[in-house]
């Protein structure tokens, strides 16, 4: 195959010898235009390689590198975005809900500081998720669904070991306090019977007393909850464990308890105020 | 090693360009033309200078397309970009009157209207008044480099950059504020992009009007390939009615057709080509081979209309009255006497007709019901619904109040759906009786987040259809929008 190069008769220039089913390849010079642009590329390579990062472990003359580009880029955004934060760090919550201008930006800003830090536990909606990770949309609050309230829980989260005035009391585990398994399962049928969820009159009877001497001291007399304490409510029909019986049997059983970081020693102030605002529009913020 | 198989010497598959020297010409289609060139270029010129009223802080220009605002301002419409079908349905309306034009008239866009030609036509004129005519062109070109044959084209090239410029600025005028744009340009102070598109259309005029001219129509464009399913043997088309010219001859001698074969209709032809030898892809039907050989035959004494616009149909018609005779006027008049009259009203016109008025009814139909105001309701997914401590069920919406007018008005939110459901939207007054008032935001979208609630002892369903209702001061509902209300069964 390679040796039948052979002058075409029409355009008198050589073939290159190949041949597919009669098809021959003439034999004609690259353009120049082209060729040169080869070159030139060829050129550029060679400066790029030598001023850039092309090899591994070698920098480059220039120095440049695309980590540095992008914390520049980001420390340019942070300046355009700086007086605005200002603002909002010296502002209240309440003050920045108040302010039509102010209020967009943090409910934009908490939206995305949300999805970031807190949708993890609490969902993307703030719908939380049983098992302890309480929904932010309702209206019902452990510590308190103000702007203040909701602020100080942002900031110093629940008994997390790491700030001192985290929030939240632990409960007890009232099978290894001295109640028996039947016991335990009279306090929950009375436990049910505050929200009107329970079945059982006689045994919520017997678990009525036993209610009184354990569990009142946090969770009120009629279950209203404490929120200075983080006691649940107990006479509404949102639970933060499930609300059946085996559930709430096995809470008052072995005891129950949500942790939630401390964000002041992570997040900026502004960011913690935008968060206060976004959770208060969610749904469940009150006045 | 010879090749024996090749065969002798193919005709080459590749044309080389030949420069075309077109002559001027005057006529009557000459004429028309110069009038169409006029209202055309005066059109684009004068329009992006028209001013329309539109109240304080927007455009006041007439006709904008606005891009960094995304607004499309014609006169007294203003479209937003959801609404970009109804430049499709203009565009698609263009495409069917070109299509009737065609089956009725042939390419009178191509030799008449379309900018190719016009600005072609436009810088043709310069050309002519500063290197002269075919002739004076073809034996300067031809003859040694001369300091007055260099003169005459740098000013050539330079009246025809100075057009260049004014077509691409012109162009951007129409989607910048044209005033502005002017003392910007003129004090430098426009955009990067500015720039670039201003020269990007300089050079596209500058090239394709004062280089690839005819090459344009014949290599480039799409159109002259496929009209000819527009085109039938009713349609009118540049013809040189062959029955009547041919044998072509010198006019002293014997037996000769009325064509005197002066060549006139090649030279004033714009693409080059000689209409005697039948239809063509290369002729745009610019008529101007009609003006300059009806100028011959007055000369010689002879009928008009030896090419002429004529309908195939009338062609092979005067054809087969004439084959019996010899060249003379009897020949011409028979041959006239076989024509018929126009056919305008045929399925095929009719067809492009029914199909122009349908597109018409549909976009004045679609403009004329054109919602000003629209509401658009979107449930919040997650969560679907939230319980509440009473066991109530609450969804959230988020309601986006799109207004086109710029009247600031407001509204009451009301909600039509199960009996039973309270309405509130966060961050907005209420009217005396309790309801949402939402203000609309004046030529733009507001968002307002809207909760509802279904009491604890309400039977709920797992879907329930709801209608948010917009009610106008007068009670009216002015725009409503659909979602559902989501709980579990009960």
């Amino acid at each position: 195959m390679a040796d039948k190069r052979e002058t075409d008769a029409i355009s008198g220039v050589s073939t290159t010898g190949h041949e597919w089913d009669g098809i021959k390849e003439l034999d004609n010079p690259m353009p120049s235009w082209w060729l040169y642009t080869f070159y030139a590329c060829i050129a550029f390579a060679a400066l790029w390689v030598v001023l850039y990062p092309s090899l591994p472990f070698v920098r480059g003359v220039l120095g440049y590198t695309t980590r540095n580009d992008f914390t520049g880029v980001m420390r340019e955004q942070q300046a355009r975005a700086e007086p605005m934060l200002a603002r909002l760090r010296a502002a209240t919550p309440a003050e920045i809900a108040a302010d039509p201008e102010l209020r967009g930006y943090a409910l934009a800003g908490g939206r995305i500081a949300f999805a970031t830090n807190c949708a993890g536990c609490h969902g993307s909606g703030g719908q939380g998720a049983t098992g302890g990770f309480p929904s932010l949309a309702d209206d019902d609050w452990l510590y308190g669904g103000t702007f203040d309230a909701i602020h100080t829980t942002i900031s110093v989260g629940a008994r997390n070991g790491e700030n001192p005035e985290a929030r939240g009391v632990q409960m007890p585990a009232f099978a290894a306090a001295g109640l028996s398994m039947a016991q335990v399962d009279d306090v929950a049928e009375y436990v049910l019977s505050l929200s009107g969820t329970g079945g059982d009159a006689t045994a919520a009877a017997r678990g009525a007393p036993l209610y009184v001497e354990n569990c009142v001291a946090c969770h009120g007399e009629t279950g209203e909850g404490n929120r200075d304490l983080g006691a649940p409510r107990l006479n509404d029909r949102i639970w933060l464990y499930g609300g059946d019986k085996a559930s709430v049997v096995r809470t008052i059983a072995y005891a129950r308890a949500g942790v939630m970081p401390s964000w002041s020693s992570r997040l900026d102030a502004a960011t913690i105020n935008m968060l206060t605002v976004y959770v208060h529009a969610l749904g469940g913020g009150e006045r | 090693m010879p090749d024996t198989t090749s065969p002798a010497a193919p005709s080459s598959l590749y044309a080389p360009h030949r420069k075309v020297y077109p002559r001027a010409v005057k006529g009557r289609v000459r004429s028309i033309k110069w009038i169409v060139l006029a209202v055309l270029l005066g059109l684009y010129y004068i329009v992006p200078w028209l001013r329309w009223d539109r109240g304080p802080g927007v455009p006041n220009q007439a006709v904008l397309a606005d891009i960094s605002n995304a607004r499309l301002f014609f006169f007294w419409i203003e479209l937003w970009p959801q609404e970009i079908y109804f430049l499709t349905g203009f565009l698609i309306l263009a495409a069917i009157g070109l299509f009737a034009a065609t089956s009725l008239f042939g390419r009178v866009w191509c030799g008449f209207t379309c900018p190719q030609t016009v600005w072609t036509d436009l810088f043709m004129w310069v050309e002519r008044r500063i290197e002269g005519d075919r002739n004076a062109r073809m034996k300067r070109d031809a003859g040694p480099p001369s300091r007055d044959r260099t003169l005459r084209r740098i000013a050539k090239h330079a009246a025809w950059i100075v057009i260049a410029v004014a077509t691409g600025g012109a162009w951007i005028m129409y989607f910048q504020d044209a005033p502005t744009l002017v003392r910007q340009l003129a004090t430098g102070s426009a955009s990067t992009e500015t720039y670039f598109f201003v020269a990007l259309f300089t050079a596209t005029t500058y090239m394709l009007a004062g280089f690839a001219r005819e090459q344009v129509c014949t290599y480039m464009c799409p159109w002259p390939r496929f009209q000819g399913a527009m085109l039938d043997q009713d349609s009118l088309v540049v013809t040189y009615r062959e029955w009547r010219g041919e044998p072509r001859g010198k006019l002293k001698g014997a037996g000769h057709g009325d064509c005197v074969d002066c060549g006139a209709c090649v030279h004033v032809c714009p693409t080059g080509i000689d209409i005697r030898d039948g239809q063509q892809l290369e002729c745009i039907g610019c008529g101007l081979c009609i003006d300059a050989c009806d100028e011959v035959m007055g000369k010689v004494n002879r009928p008009d209309g030896l090419i002429s616009f004529e309908t195939l149909a009338n062609l092979a018609a005067s054809t087969a009255a004439t084959a019996r005779f010899a060249p003379g006027p009897e020949r011409q008049q028979a041959g006239m006497a076989a024509r018929t009259r126009l056919h305008l009203i045929r399925p095929r016109t009719m067809m492009y007709a029914g199909v122009l008025a349908f597109v018409v009814a549909v976009m004045l139909a679609g403009f004329l019901l054109r919602d000003t105001l629209t509401l658009t309701a979107l449930a919040e997914r997650a969560p679907p619904f939230v319980r509440l401590s009473d066991g109530g069920i609450r969804n959230a919406y988020t309601l986006k109040l799109a207004d086109k007018t710029r009247d600031a008005g407001h509204y009451v939110l009301t909600l039509q759906g199960p009996p039973g459901l309270q309405l509130l939207v966060q961050d907005v007054e209420t009217d005396a009786s309790g309801r949402p008032i939402l203000p609309a935001r004046p030529d733009g979208v507001a968002t307002f987040r809207a909760l509802v609630t279904a009491g604890p002892e309400l039977p709920l369903r797992e879907h329930a259809e709801l209608r948010f209702r917009l009610l106008d001061a007068e009670g009216h509902v002015v725009a409503s929008g659909k979602s559902v209300f989501l709980g579990p069964e009960r």
